[in-house]
C-alpha cells in the first residue's frame, strides 16, 4: 500500500514522466496525447486530495529527495497552504484539459503533440512551486513553469510571438530579481532550505543584505503575478495564448506566483520581519488598490474580449494582493489573516476560468473576437452564454456568487485593519465598492450583446449551434461552482484549512502581540 | 408576549417561483403549459403566504434559519406582520398579472415569452423574499436578486430604447446596491447585528458618533434608490419602456415598494423612531418627501404618454409613503405602512388600464385617447376607481391612507402640522393630471366609431379584481388581513404617541 508521505513527490515525478511520455506516445498516435494527460491530471488531482485530507488531519508532510537530509538536500514539505493550492491547481488544470480536447484539435491541429507535453510541463512546474520546501528548487520550477507557458503562449504564431516575447524578456527579469534574493540569504545564511532559512534569519534581520533579499523577492514575484503597475506582459499574453492557456494563466499561474510570495513572506520571513523590518504590505496594499481601478477602467476601453478579460485579472490581482497586503493588520478569525486572499484565490480561479472558456468557446465556434461581434449568440449558444452570464454576475459581486462573497469579506478585512491603527484603509473600501461598479460597466455590455442585441429578435428559427459536449462541460461546472462555491463560503467559514494555515504563520486571530 | 416560531413555510413560499422557473424554461415550447406553471406557482405561493397570517396575528414571529455567515447574522427568513403586508400584496397581485400578461404577451405576439416569464418568477422570488427575509443581508441578496432579474424585463423590447432603458435601470439600482452593502456593513460593524428590531437596533447610539449615524442614514437612503425619491428618480420613467404587465407588476408594486419598504425597515427596525427623533433625522426625510411629491406632480403634469404620467404619480405616492413614515408618529407610520398595499392595488389598476388600451386600440398617448371611455367602457371606469385613489378621493382606499396620514401630521405637532396643507396641494395636482383623462374619454368625441373593443378578458378581468379591491379596502380595510397586519406591526413597534419638538 502506497503510503500518503510518497504522494507529494509522486505527484511531481508522475507528472513530469508522463510529458516525455506524451512526446513519445503522440509520436505513434496523434489521438492518445490528450488521454495520456488527463489520465495523469486525474490521478493527480486524486493524490492531491489524499494530501490535502491527511493534512488537515495529521499535519504536515515532509519527504526527503532521495533520503538526503534537508540542509543539504531537497526537501519537500506539504502544510495546509500548499495541500489547498495543489487541489485548486489541478482542479482546473483537469477542467482545462477536458476542455482542450476539442479546442486544440480545431485551434492548433499540427501541434497536437507538443501543445499536450508543454502542458503537462506547465503541470509539472506548477505543482513543483507548490510542494517544494527549498527555495532553490522554487526558482528551478518557476523557470519550468515559465518556459512552457512563453511556449504555449507563442504556439499560436503570428502576433503572439510579440506577446510571448514580451513575456519572456519581463518574466526572465522577474526570475533574475528571484534569484538575486536567492543569492543574497545564501551568502548570509548557507542554506537554501526554506524550514532552515526561517531558523537561521531572524538573528540577521537588522542585515541590509537580507532585508534587499526580500525587496528582490517581493519585485521578482510582483512581475510574474502581474501587480499593477508590473502587468505589462499579461493582457498580450492572455488575449493571445490558447484559451485553455489564458484560463489557466489567469486563473493559476498568477495565482501560484502569489502563493510563492505568501509562501517568502511567511515561511522564509516571519511576520515579525514584515511588520518591524521592512513595511512593505501598506504599500502593497496601496498599489493593489490603484491596480484594482486602473485594471477595471483599462478593461472598459477594450474592444476584445479575451483582452477585456486580462485586464480584469490585473484588477483581480489587486483584490488577492490587497488581501495579502491586510493580512497582517486583521485579527478577526473570521476575515482575519489570509482567509480572504486564499478565499479570492479559489473564486478568481473559477471566474477567470469559465470566462476564458467561454471566450474561447466564441472563437472556436465562429474567430469571434470582438465584443461587438457577439450579438445574439444567446439564442445560438444558450447554455454557453448562460455560464457566461454567471461568471459575469460573480464579477460584479451579485449576492450569492462567490465575488460577492470576497468583496464582503476584504470589505470587512479593510474595515478591521481600518479601526486597528491604520485609519486610512477605510479608502479601501470605497474602491472595492466603486470597482463593483466599474465590473458591472465592463461585465454587462458583453452579457448585453450577447441576449438584447442582434438582427433578428422577431424570427423563430435560429439554429441552435451549440458547443460539443466535452467543452461545455467544463464550462457549466466552473459556472455552477461560481454559484455554489459562494454559498459554501457563506455557510462553511471559517473553514478549518484557512485556520491551520493562518496557526501555521502567526496570523489573524492567531498573531502574537 | 412575542414567541418564535419555528416553520418552513417562508421558504416553501420563496420556492415556488424559484420551482417555476425552471418549469417554465423546461415547457418553454408549450405556452399553455408554461403559463399554467406560473397561475399554479402564483395561486400556491399566496396561499402559503397567507397561511401563514393566523400565526403573525397572534403577535408571534416565523423564523427559518439556515445557516450563519458571520456571527451574529444569520441568513434565513422572519416574517413578522408587516413583512406579511408586502408579501400578501405581491403574491396576490402576482396572480392577476400572471392572468393579464398571458392576455398581453399573446395579443401583442410579444418575443421571448419564455425568458418573460422565466425572469419574472425570478423578480417575484427576489420580492417575497425581501419582504420575509428577517435582517439586513438577507434583504441585501434577494435584493440584487431582484435588480438583476428585472433588467431583461425592463430591456424585453430590444429596441435601442429599452435598450438604454436597461442600461439606466442597473446602472442607477446596482449602485444603489453597492450604498445599501456598504450601509449594512457599517451598521455591522458598528453594532455587531443586522437584524431587525423592533424600535431599532439597541446598541447603534451608544457605539458610534452622531456623524457616522448620519452617514450610515443618507447610505440607506441611496441604497433604496429603488423607492425612486427625487433627485434619483430617474430610472423609473424611463423603465416603462418595458411590455405593461411588468410595469404594473414590478414598477408600481414589486420594485419600488422593496424600496420603500426598506426604507420603513431601517427607519423602524434599524434605527427606531427614538433615535431618529435624536438624531433629527425625520425633517431630512420629511424634506426629501415632500420635495419630491410636489415635482414629481409636477412632471406628470407634462407627460403625454399614459404610462410616463403613471410613473410620476408613482414616484409621487412611494414618496407619500415615505412622507409617513417620516412623521415618526404611530398614525404617521401606520399610514405609510397601509399605503403600501393600497397603493399598489390602485396603481396596478391604472397600469393595467393603460396596457388594455395599448392592447385593444394601439394608443400610448393620451391626446390620442379621445372619446375611448365609450369604446372600452370597463377599462375606463375601473380607471377613473384608481384615479379617485390616486387623488385620495373616498370612496376608495387611497382616502383611508391619506387620513391617517393627516392624522400623522397632527400627531408629530408643531410647524408639521400645518403640513396636511402640502398633501391637500398635492391632492390637487392628481385630480389635475388625472381629470383630465377621464374628461378626455369619456366627454370627448371619438375619432373613429363608437363600437365596443374591449382588451381581452385574461386581462380585463384581473383589471376589474383590482379595481374592486381598490374600493372594498374602503369599507372593509381588513380584506386580505391588511389592517389587521399592521396594527399588529405598529403594537409590537410600541411607538409611544404624543407631541415631539
Amino acid at each position: 500500500m502506497l503510503s500518503v508521505e510518497h504522494l507529494p513527490v509522486l505527484v511531481v515525478v508522475i507528472s513530469m514522466l508522463s510529458s516525455f511520455t506524451i512526446l513519445i506516445a503522440g509520436w505513434l498516435n496523434k489521438k492518445s496525447c490528450c488521454f495520456i494527460s488527463f489520465a495523469t491530471i486525474l490521478i493527480q488531482f486524486i493524490m492531491s486530495l489524499f494530501i490535502l485530507h491527511h493534512v488537515t488531519t495529521d499535519g504536515p508532510i515532509i519527504y526527503w529527495l532521495g533520503g538526503w537530509s534537508p540542509p543539504w538536500g531537497i526537501e519537500y514539505v506539504v502544510d495546509a497552504l500548499n495541500a489547498y493550492v495543489l487541489v485548486l491547481l489541478l482542479f482546473l488544470a483537469l477542467v482545462c484539459v477536458t476542455y482542450s480536447k476539442r479546442n486544440i484539435e480545431h485551434e492548433l491541429p499540427h501541434q497536437i503533440v507538443s501543445f499536450y507535453a508543454l502542458f503537462q510541463l506547465l503541470i509539472t512546474g506548477l505543482c513543483g512551486i507548490t510542494l517544494t520546501g527549498d527555495i532553490f528548487n522554487m526558482y528551478v520550477f518557476i523557470e519550468i513553469t515559465s518556459l512552457s507557458a512563453y511556449a504555449l503562449i507563442a504556439s499560436r504564431g503570428k502576433i503572439a510571438l510579440k506577446a510571448s516575447f514580451t513575456y519572456l524578456v519581463l518574466g526572465a527579469i522577474g526570475a533574475c530579481f528571484f534569484l538575486l534574493g536567492i543569492g543574497f540569504l545564501y551568502a548570509i545564511t548557507g542554506t537554501l532550505n526554506i524550514h532552515d532559512l526561517s531558523l537561521i534569519l531572524p538573528s540577521y534581520y537588522e542585515n541590509r543584505a537580507v532585508q534587499a533579499a526580500f525587496v528582490f523577492f517581493t519585485v521578482g514575484l510582483s512581475i510574474k503575478m502581474a501587480l499593477f503597475p508590473l502587468h505589462v506582459w499579461l493582457p498580450d499574453a492572455h488575449s493571445f495564448a490558447p484559451s485553455e492557456i489564458s484560463a489557466l494563466l489567469s486563473g493559476i499561474i498568477i495565482e501560484v506566483s502569489t502563493y510563492a510570495f505568501i509562501r517568502i513572506c511567511f515561511s522564509v520571513y516571519t511576520v515579525d520581519f514584515i511588520t518591524r523590518y521592512v513595511p512593505i504590505f501598506d504599500f502593497i496594499c496601496w498599489l493593489s488598490a490603484i491596480g484594482i481601478i486602473v485594471g477595471s477602467i483599462l478593461a472598459i476601453a477594450q474592444y476584445n474580449l479575451k483582452r477585456m478579460l486580462a485586464y480584469s485579472s490585473v484588477s483581480q490581482m489587486g483584490y488577492i494582493m490587497l488581501a495579502v497586503g491586510l493580512s497582517t493588520s486583521t485579527h478577526s478569525p473570521l476575515w482575519g489573516g489570509l482567509n480572504p486572499a486564499l478565499m479570492h484565490i479559489v473564486n478568481h480561479a473559477l471566474m477567470k476560468g469559465c470566462l476564458f472558456l467561454v471566450a474561447g468557446a466564441f472563437i472556436y465556434k465562429a474567430e469571434l473576437w470582438d465584443i461587438a461581434d457577439l450579438k445574439g449568440l444567446a439564442r445560438k449558444m444558450p447554455y454557453t452564454c448562460f455560464g457566461f452570464t454567471l461568471a459575469a454576475i460573480s464579477m460584479i459581486g451579485v449576492p450569492p456568487s462567490v465575488g460577492f462573497v470576497s468583496k464582503v469579506y476584504i470589505i470587512f478585512a479593510s474595515l478591521d485593519a481600518a479601526s486597528a491603527g491604520h485609519p486610512a484603509y477605510i479608502v479601501f473600501v470605497a474602491v472595492l465598492l466603486f470597482s463593483t461598479l466599474l465590473n458591472l460597466v465592463y461585465f454587462w455590455r458583453v452579457v448585453e450583446t450577447l441576449y438584447m442585441k442582434g438582427e433578428d429578435i422577431h424570427s423563430q428559427s435560429v439554429k441552435r449551434d451549440e458547443l460539443p459536449l466535452s467543452m461545455l462541460i467544463p464550462v457549466l461546472i466552473l459556472a455552477a461552482l461560481c454559484i455554489i462555491v459562494g454559498i459554501f463560503w457563506l455557510i462553511e467559514m471559517p473553514l478549518p484549512v484557512f485556520d491551520q494555515i493562518n496557526a501555521l504563520f502567526g496570523l489573524g486571530e492567531y498573531a502574537t502581540s | 408576549m412575542i414567541a418564535e416560531v419555528e416553520s418552513l413555510t417562508p421558504v416553501i413560499a420563496i420556492l415556488c417561483p424559484a420551482i417555476a422557473s425552471i418549469l417554465i424554461i423546461l415547457f418553454g415550447k408549450w405556452p399553455n403549459i408554461r403559463e399554467g406553471w406560473t397561475m399554479l406557482a402564483a395561486v400556491l405561493q399566496f396561499l402559503i403566504v397567507i397561511s401563514m397570517v393566523p400565526v403573525i396575528l397572534e403577535g408571534n414571529i416565523i423564523k427559518c434559519i439556515f445557516f450563519t455567515p458571520f456571527p451574529g447574522v444569520e441568513f434565513g427568513f422572519s416574517v413578522d406582520a408587516f413583512g406579511l403586508v408586502f408579501a400578501i400584496t405581491s403574491s396576490f397581485l402576482w396572480i392577476l398579472v400572471s392572468s393579464y400578461s398571458i392576455g398581453y404577451m399573446r395579443s401583442l405576439h410579444e418575443h421571448a415569452q419564455t425568458r418573460y416569464y422565466f425572469c419574472f418568477a425570478w423578480a417575484i422570488f427576489g420580492a417575497v423574499g425581501i419582504a420575509l427575509s428577517g435582517n439586513l443581508l438577507t434583504m441585501f441578496i434577494f435584493y440584487e436578486i431582484l435588480t438583476v432579474s428585472t433588467y431583461p424585463l425592463v430591456a424585453h423590447d430590444q429596441t435601442p430604447e429599452a435598450l438604454f432603458a436597461g442600461r439606466k435601470y442597473l446602472a442607477y439600482l446596482l449602485t444603489a446596491g453597492v450604498f445599501f452593502l456598504a450601509a449594512l456593513i457599517i451598521t455591522y460593524h458598528i453594532s455587531g447585528t443586522m437584524d431587525f428590531v423592533n424600535g431599532g437596533i439597541p446598541n447603534l447610539a451608544a457605539e458610534a458618533s452622531r456623524a457616522t449615524l448620519m452617514v450610515l442614514f443618507m447610505l440607506f437612503l441611496l441604497g433604496f434608490m429603488k423607492a425612486a425619491w427625487m433627485p434619483f428618480h430617474s430610472w423609473l420613467p424611463t423603465a416603462m419602456a418595458a411590455p405593461t404587465p411588468v410595469s404594473a407588476l414590478l414598477h408600481a408594486v414589486a420594485v419600488v415598494k422593496a424600496g420603500v419598504f426598506g426604507i420603513i425597515r431601517v427607519v423602524c427596525y434599524i434605527f427606531g423612531v427614538d433615535l431618529m427623533h435624536a438624531l433629527g433625522l425625520g425633517l431630512v426625510l420629511i424634506s426629501i418627501a415632500i420635495f419630491t411629491i410636489i415635482v414629481a406632480n409636477l412632471f406628470a403634469l407634462a407627460q403625454d404618454n399614459l404610462k410616463k404620467r403613471l410613473a410620476y404619480s408613482t414616484i409621487n405616492q412611494l414618496s407619500l409613503v415615505i412622507f409617513g413614515v417620516a412623521l415618526l408618529t404611530p398614525a404617521g407610520i401606520e399610514g405609510a405602512m397601509i399605503h403600501i398595499p393600497f397603493h399598489a392595488f390602485m396603481k396596478i389598476t391604472l397600469f393595467m388600464c393603460a396596457g388594455a388600451i395599448m392592447v385593444a386600440s394601439g394608443k400610448r398617448n393620451i391626446s390620442d385617447m379621445a372619446g375611448i371611455g365609450r369604446v372600452m367602457p370597463v377599462t375606463l371606469i375601473t380607471f377613473t376607481i384608481g384615479a379617485l385613489g390616486m387623488c385620495a378621493l373616498p370612496p376608495t382606499a387611497g382616502y383611508l391612507s391619506h387620513h391617517l396620514l393627516v392624522h400623522g401630521c397632527e400627531e408629530a405637532g408643531g410647524a408639521i402640522s400645518y403640513f396636511p396643507y402640502i398633501l391637500l396641494i398635492a391632492a390637487i395636482l392628481d385630480v389635475m393630471y388625472f381629470f383630465p383623462i377621464i374628461y378626455i374619454a369619456f366627454f370627448k368625441k371619438p375619432e373613429g366609431g363608437s363600437k365596443l373593443k374591449e382588451a381581452p378578458l385574461f386581462m380585463l378581468v384581473p383589471i376589474v379584481i383590482t379595481a374592486t379591491c381598490s374600493i372594498i379596502f374602503y369599507f372593509y380595510p381588513d380584506l386580505f388581513y391588511m389592517s389587521d397586519l399592521v396594527e399588529t406591526a405598529m403594537s409590537s413597534l410600541n411607538i409611544g404617541g404624543g407631541v415631539h419638538p
